[in-house]
């Protein structure tokens, strides 16, 4: 598993993406998923700074791990903090289905994810929040 | 990003180009707040946009409900990938994609 630690700053959005093309470019992904986990990781990683230790800032820690030896293969990412308990998956989905008036501004990234990942889990344990997602890199993954 | 007035200033084309995503978008809102007043027609141009993230939607939907008082906003040019990303939040409902 490859692993980057960063503090969670806007800015270094910019490392974590540089870490995943790195993580993933000896592998065989569709150019697709390959622009659905990115957006899962901005997404992830986005949360962590705006949340885990606002006001303050804090470390976050990304793990890249690829299963080639499975079937199908899949790539697992975790995203961990030590900042407030949180878990994003109990925010409650956005109404996709209502009106312009309706529709507030926010809710939308953690959203992305799960409907975008094959898998998506949160604990909190040793006093972080973890949340790790998978997605199947099989070419024919729609 | 390209910024174009035309009609006087009341025709607004932003062309969205690359990536637009949690470090440009600030970026993008500061200008477009900018540049929105005294705007009666926005067009974004999407058709050399590869990736979006909620920050960018975002800045989508706020500016819908800012021209929904003001004028009108369109979306030209929507690509394959950023479709399906409208499709999966509802945006198909909400923007005028032409």
């Amino acid at each position: 598993m490859k692993e980057l630690k960063v503090e969670a700053t806007i800015e270094n959005l910019a490392k974590v993406f540089m870490f995943l093309q790195e993580s993933l470019e000896n592998c065989d992904v569709p150019p697709k998923v390959k622009r659905q986990i990115k957006l899962c990781v901005e997404e992830i990683y986005m949360n962590i700074t705006h949340y885990a230790y606002n006001p303050r800032t804090g470390p976050a820690r990304i793990g890249i791990d690829v299963l080639n030896g499975d079937q199908p293969a899949r790539v697992v990412i975790s995203f961990a903090d030590e900042g407030k308990p949180y878990d994003p998956l109990s925010r409650q989905d956005p109404d996709t289905e209502a009106d312009l008036d309706a529709r507030p501004i926010g809710g939308l990234g953690i959203y992305l994810v799960k409907t975008t990942m094959d898998s998506v889990a949160y604990e909190h344990k040793n006093g972080q929040n973890v949340l790790t997602i998978e997605k199947d890199i099989a070419p024919d993954n729609k | 990003m390209n910024f174009e007035k035309t009609n006087g200033g009341s025709t607004l084309t932003v062309e969205l180009i690359g990536e637009v995503d949690s470090m440009n978008t600030p970026e993008l809102e500061e200008k477009l707040i900018k540049e929105i007043d005294g705007v009666t027609e926005l067009i974004f141009d999407l058709k050399s946009l590869e990736y979006i993230s909620s920050a960018g939607l975002r800045v989508l939907l706020t500016m819908q409900k800012t021209m929904k008082s003001q004028g009108s906003m369109v979306i030209r040019n929507t690509n394959e990938e950023v479709m399906e990303i409208f499709k999966v939040t509802g945006f198909v409902r909400l923007l005028n994609l032409v």
